[in-house]
């Protein structure tokens, strides 16, 4: 159990390393864990997994183990893609919604072996996954503060993994997950992350956070490794083109108003919906919604200048169609890129449309009518990502 | 009898007195139409059966004081034998002294009644009925839904809130005021008389897992009323038993071309992903149809005949949520001769009997359940039929039906053969403090608990109105939001039992407005 009672901000196993490498002491809350936004420049932190290899401390994910016979039929019926073609040894990314298909979380699923899961989430929805245990026979464990968790992102990350002896980790697929043993124990290494690079994640028994995390640094000196914190992987998914729950969309059950929440054809995720299978959640309602019509298009805007379209309303001529929800400069595929809600008759790519963006210079606020044009999708998508063996830099 | 050949477009789950009812009308409509009953005899709870050689009982429901009378002429239940031995019996509340009071309609004897109390009883009744007319307009029809604005509905709604206004100002605040609070209250600002008091209580409970300081309580006792709303003016007992109103309504069923199949059990209701396509047999057959009525409860029919596997996550926790736990056993008792209740004569010992002195001594019997424990001075609803059909027990002898309120349906360390002996004996020394001569006369007894009576009539928690009567379970929250149409998140399966609209009792509406909404719907069901 965790001592919240004891405890403001609980701290990951990688604490003691995280605050010796924090230059700038900028510290934030993530699911009650304190975790570093910057350890010294943003930038340089964003160069790092763009140029060689960044490391971000995942621990504060939510974490959930499901075990038993039943385990895959309960996973199939939870999240809106076919979990039957997710075999032993593949990951998954997926969203879950409601009972009116409304996006609850979107997250991944771990087939760790014959009957064993880990899903991966944004969100604590340990009630939501109980109530769907119904019938099954299913166990499921908490697990966010069982497993220490690493992000190892960039060119070089394969390179540094070989150093750490970790022979054939190129042979890992995206979506692969691999075992290799570690100090006495072992350490899990999956092909998967948030930046749209190559990259790894790993899972290590919390005991050995910090000799993992020595290891690694010592492995990667020479390239170049460094820490990164929230903000640089902030602007790194943005480039990537990844939706963040929270800001991206309101999970549903956290949504108060009516008409808030999204579908997973509302974010551009109905890729992930496999109607396919036997009866999930949202079923019913999703069904609806592809016989009659979304209310929202999510979209990728190509923002005319360099001033990131934050909060900024979408215009069609004299009409507000919609509003950004996440925007930034992204340095790597030089591109002002903002995702967006617009009303479901807009967003074809290709259409233009206009962005009303606010600034200030030195308290005096300007506002710019920005051009932007709907693009097919995220602007950084390097071959490096897909590669198999992965290339070597 | 099933006949596979014949592509049935409905297939009612059970033979109770709704699903009868339902298939009737559905038959009538042009359907072709088959009940499956799990047991031998048809009516569900509205059964009789031989509990000791020779002697019958209504083994559940023992009074029939809320038939619909629409639904009885529409299934032309007088001409399919349906009679009455009995009907508009007083109620009386026992007295240990034999000081007893009689309920006849508005009249109040006995117990040193007050003339306050008579006009204040009179006054009473007057304003419950006018509450009660009052909601009968929503149930004959199907529960309104708050939000859609479809015309049906909208009519319903606005019925009522006219209603509520046309009840006058005084009375329109007095229902907003008395729905919300509990009969204990209501009885203390209205009357003087423990037994009086007690008795309504008893009525405004009876079943539930309520005491008379729990909320609902006054709901409960506007939709008891119901049956005054339905010609009742008092009790009635069926000849040949509760069962022979199911007998009726199959004979009903039948004559509209219904297959009814007996002794059969539905182990699942067949759905392809989004739809129910048929029903699988305990035995393995499969028969298809193109609609599947359940006419079992909502937990019957989600956790075992679905599966909570099969249906989505906000549904299955409803499901869970709905609240039946029954808190009412029956005993049915063989009596040698027509036992003496002190203070009253024979013919009154025919009428319905209570037991229940007071308020608190109800409240204190429902204090043991709330806590697992069995009542160790339970309140009682007792029928001695056999006094108005002797067909039931051979000549001269008697049967008697007590409904035990306050048996929980768990009980701490569970039911088994010795506590339910040891709870028996408990209830038959308290009658016989109303009856002294009864222990002489038992020839042979039957107590069937809320487990047994799950287990025997397949209502989940034995609970016979298919889950409790109370305000967070009526209208569009009944059984719970989204299946409240009758209509359920799988296409194609309607539910029909006392678990929907308008609820329990051997009423009728749920299947009559299951069957009108199927109609409705049309191709689209």
């Amino acid at each position: 159990m965790i001592p919240h009672n004891e405890t403001m901000m609980l701290k990951t196993p990688f604490y003691s390393r995280c605050l010796a490498a924090c230059e700038i002491n900028m510290w934030e809350d993530w699911k009650g864990y304190t975790t570093p936004q910057a350890y010294t420049s943003v930038e340089q932190e964003y160069f790092a997994v763009r140029s060689n290899t960044g490391v971000f401390d995942i621990s504060p994910m939510i974490k959930y183990r499901f075990t038993g016979p039943d385990a895959g039929a309960y996973l199939n019926r939870l999240v809106t893609r076919d979990i039957r073609k997710i075999g032993v040894g593949r990951v998954a990314y997926t969203v879950w919604c409601d009972d009116n298909g409304q996006v609850m979380d979107d997250g991944t699923i771990f087939h760790l072996a014959e009957n064993d899961y880990r899903l991966c989430a944004y969100a604590r929805c340990l009630d939501w996954l109980m109530w769907s245990a119904e019938g099954f026979d299913v166990t499921i464990v908490d697990e966010t503060a069982e497993v220490a968790a690493l992000a190892v992102q960039g060119p070089t990350s394969c390179a540094i993994f070989k150093n750490m002896g970790f022979d054939g980790i190129e042979n890992l697929k995206p979506f692969g997950l691999t075992r290799y043993p570690f100090e006495g124990s072992e350490v899990m290494i999956s092909r998967t992350g948030f930046t749209g690079d190559l990259g790894y994640e790993i899972w290590v028994d919390p005991s050995l956070a910090e000799t993992f995390w020595d290891r690694l640094f010592e492995a990667g000196k020479h390239r170049e490794i460094r820490p990164i914190g929230g903000h640089a992987l902030e602007m790194l998914r943005t480039e990537a083109g990844f939706v963040q729950a929270g800001v991206d969309f309101i999970p549903a059950e956290e949504s108060v108003r009516t008409g808030r929440s999204r579908s997973p054809f509302e974010l551009g995720l109905g890729w992930l919906v496999s109607f396919d299978k036997p009866v999930f959640n949202g079923r019913k309602a999703l069904l609806k919604e592809k016989k009659e019509g979304s209310r929202y298009a999510f979209v990728y805007l190509d923002v005319e200048g360099n001033k990131p379209a934050e909060y900024a309303f979408i215009y069609d001529g004299d009409k507000q169609v919609g509003t950004v929800t996440t925007a930034a400069w992204c340095p790597t595929a030089k591109t002002n890129i903002a995702f967006a809600q617009v009303d479901a008759k807009y967003g074809k790519p290709g259409q233009e449309l206009v962005t009303e963006i606010y600034y200030d210079r030195e308290l005096k606020w300007t506002r710019v009518m920005a051009k932007c044009t709907v693009i097919e999708s995220a602007v950084f998508n390097p071959p490096r990502k897909r590669q198999t063996p992965a290339p070597d830099f | 009898m099933i006949d596979l050949n014949k592509n049935y477009d409905v297939i009612v789950v059970g033979g109770g007195h709704n699903g009868l009812i339902c298939a009737t009308y559905l038959a009538k409509s042009g359907r072709k139409v088959l009940v499956i009953e799990a047991n031998q005899s048809l009516g569900g709870a509205s059964a009789t059966s031989e509990f000791s050689d020779q002697f019958s009982v209504s083994s559940c429901a023992h009074w029939l004081f809320q038939l619909n009378p629409d639904v009885a002429s529409d299934m032309g239940l007088n001409k399919q034998g349906l009679e009455l031995a009995a009907r508009d019996l007083n109620t009386i509340a026992l007295a240990e002294d034999g000081n007893h009071l009689i309920i006849d309609g508005d009249e109040l004897e006995g117990a040193g009644i007050s003339d306050e109390d008579r006009v204040a009883f009179v006054a009473f009744n007057k304003q419950i009925l006018k509450f009660s007319k009052l909601l009968s307009g929503a149930f004959n029809r199907r529960a309104p839904k708050l939000v859609e604005g479809n015309l049906t509905d909208r009519i319903t709604l606005a019925k009522l809130g006219l209603g509520m206004k046309m009840l006058g100002k005084a009375d329109m605040s007095d229902l907003m005021r008395l729905a919300l609070i509990n009969i204990y209250d209501v009885m203390e600002e209205n009357f003087d008389n423990d037994l009086l008091k007690a008795a309504i209580s008893l009525d405004s409970l009876l079943g539930s897992h309520m005491g008379p300081r729990s909320p609902n309580t006054v709901y409960g006792y506007l939709y008891r009323r119901m049956g005054d709303i339905y010609g009742f003016n008092g009790p009635a007992v069926v000849k040949g038993g509760m069962g022979a109103v199911g007998e009726a309504m199959a004979k009903a069923a039948r004559a509209s071309g219904v297959d009814i199949e007996v002794d059969t059990a539905v182990s699942k209701i067949n759905i392809d992903i989004d739809r129910a396509t048929g029903v699988t047999l305990a035995d393995g057959r499969v028969v298809d149809s193109g609609l599947v009525v359940s006419n079992a409860d909502p937990k019957t029919t989600f956790n075992k005949l679905v599966g909570l596997t099969n249906i989505e996550t906000g549904i299955a926790r409803r499901v869970k949520s709905v609240r039946m736990k029954g808190d009412a056993a029956k005993l049915h008792i063989a009596l040698d001769s027509l036992p003496t209740f002190t203070g009253l004569s024979e013919k009154q010992v025919g009428q319905r009997l209570l037991i229940a002195p007071t308020m608190n001594y109800i409240e204190k019997a429902f204090n043991h359940s709330k806590y697992g424990e069995y009542s160790t001075a339970p309140a009682m609803d007792i029928s001695i039929p056999t006094t108005h059909d002797a067909s039931l027990a051979p000549a001269g002898k008697h049967v008697m039906s007590v409904i035990v309120q306050f048996t929980p349906y768990e009980l701490k360390g569970g039911w088994n053969d010795e506590n339910k002996e040891a709870f028996k004996q408990l209830v038959i020394d308290r009658i016989a403090d109303y009856a002294p001569d009864l222990k002489d006369k038992i020839v042979a007894s039957e107590l069937l608990t809320p487990a047994d009576l799950e287990e025997r009539f397949h209502i989940h928690g034995g609970h016979w109105h298919h889950g409790e009567i109370s305000l967070d379970q009526i209208l569009t929250m009944r059984p719970f939001p989204g299946a409240s149409q009758y209509g359920t998140s799988v296409d194609g399966l309607f539910l029909c039992g006392a678990g929907t609209h308008p609820g329990g009792g051997v009423m009728g509406l749920a299947g009559h407005n299951a069957a009108k909404e199927i109609i409705k719907r049309g191709k689209s069901a």
